[in-house]
């Protein structure tokens, strides 16, 4: 590394990217979602808080992962076609719509964009949804996983989600999840983010890296 | 951690999910059977990547096949000699480190790593690893191979130190059916060998009697 040529810091030269770990779960009434707070430029970790859940909506959220200004823009451009289209319907949208539109996105412009949102939120109709758009497709699904950490964790969730969690059992399993990767994903890390959106309205919590839960070998 | 080589420029590599953990008086070491090239042609469905080097001491190979059979055919070879002139079983941790000096030796050319695992008078069960440069370290449990990354969260979850040998057989069966489940290079059934002070024993789970998780 010290061969390196550059006589620049590689933080100035390095995409910056939300390498990270973001998940979401929907339980009878609503859904929780949670990300990690790093933002990475290479090997300088240029955002130690960052919180990577974005409003789309009053309850309805995106989690943001893969480069930090697609991921970014992509959620601003959502957010505001979703307020044209709430007014000309009259009334909240639906999560569904959020995600196709977030999915339009990431499909027509899919060889430019490299970056993966997953949209959850509460509507009228069908209560909690949690809804992945990876590479342009749209499929709902009872939880979803993404970024770079959501690998070392597929055999967590795997074994531990079961249908009929209550709220505090997704926020358990959201918090839980989210320090196993961060311990084990070199771009994930900080303080864990999570926001539980139900009929009654959106709860921000943010647990900071010493309170998270520790495992065996901490 | 290590990576697994680019299948592109390997010939036939266990593309695969190896462990070893340690319980209260034994270890268990397991893997899966598959043999892929390339990942997308699975060469064979029924490999075993357990090797035993010595009575008690059991080996688990990830990376290119050809070279872990070397390595391992080798090491075996030492280590019967070893035993013989301290005219006693070799330790576990002679056992990795000969594994360590030949892939440290040998690190430009080999592409395989190891776990290994056993039980010896002095320091009774205990896990090493070795990885593909040559580094060796002991550890209370160990995951290897291209399935092991989605299995990191749940070991770190739910692993205890000095568990009972059924709690120990059951983590290690679901950690391997659940890496299975999401890695495509790793299948078939689940190897696995149970060594105590009383012995070896060998358990092998078949694919329809691996334990079911919410989406099956």
């Amino acid at each position: 590394m010290l061969e390196e040529s550059s006589l620049q810091p590689e933080w100035l030269s390095e995409e910056v990217s939300t390498g990270t770990t973001i998940i979401a779960i929907a339980f009878e009434g609503g859904v929780v979602i949670g990300s990690d707070s790093r933002v990475s430029a290479g090997a300088s970790v240029v955002n130690r808080v960052m919180n990577k859940l974005s409003p789309l909506h009053d309850k309805i959220y995106c989690a943001l992962s893969g480069s930090a200004a697609d991921a970014q823009t992509m959620a601003e451009i959502v957010n505001y076609q979703l307020d044209v289209h709430s007014i000309e319907v009259g009334e909240d949208p639906l999560v569904r719509s959020a995600a196709t539109l977030v999915k339009n996105i990431s499909y027509k412009y899919k060889e430019e964009l490299s970056a993966h949102l997953i949209v959850a939120g509460w509507d009228r109709r069908a209560g909690g949804q949690v809804y992945v758009t990876l590479d342009g497709l749209l499929a709902r699904q009872p939880f979803a996983i993404g970024g770079s950490g959501s690998s070392y964790i597929y055999g967590f969730v795997d074994a531990e989600y079961r249908q009929g969690m209550t709220k505090k059992d997704c926020q358990e399993f959201v918090v839980n999840a989210l320090a196993l990767a961060m311990n084990r994903d070199g771009s994930s890390g900080g303080v864990a983010y999570f926001v539980t959106i139900d009929k009654d309205g959106t709860d921000e919590k943010c647990i900071l890296g010493n309170k998270l839960p520790t495992f065996f070998d901490e | 951690m290590d990576r697994p080589p680019n299948p592109q420029n390997t010939g036939v590599s266990t593309g695969t999910t190896i462990l070893a953990v340690k319980f209260n008086g034994g270890v268990i070491i397991g893997s899966d059977s598959r043999a892929s090239i390339g990942g997308s042609y699975v060469s064979n469905k029924m490999i075993n990547k357990l090797i035993q080097v010595h009575d008690k001491i059991f080996c688990c190979i990830a990376g290119s096949l050809a070279d872990a059979q070397a390595v391992t055919k080798m090491a075996k070879f030492q280590l019967s000699f070893h035993s013989i002139q301290m005219e006693a079983p070799p330790l576990v941790k002679a056992a990795a480190s000969v594994l360590k000096e030949l892939c440290y030796n040998n690190r430009e050319e080999l592409q395989a790593g190891f776990i290994t695992a056993g039980w010896d008078r002095k320091r009774g069960p205990q896990v090493y690893t070795v990885s593909m440069g040559g580094m060796l370290i002991s550890q209370p449990f160990t995951i290897g191979g291209s399935g092991s990354t989605f299995i990191y969260g749940y070991a770190d979850a739910k692993f205890k130190p000095d568990m009972s040998r059924e709690e120990c057989l059951q983590f290690t069966t679901n950690a391997l059916t659940l890496a299975i489940g999401r890695d495509n290079v790793s299948g078939g059934v689940v190897h696995m060998v149970v060594i105590t002070e009383d012995g070896v024993e060998h358990v092998v789970v078949p694919g329809d009697k691996l334990p079911k998780f919410h989406d099956e």
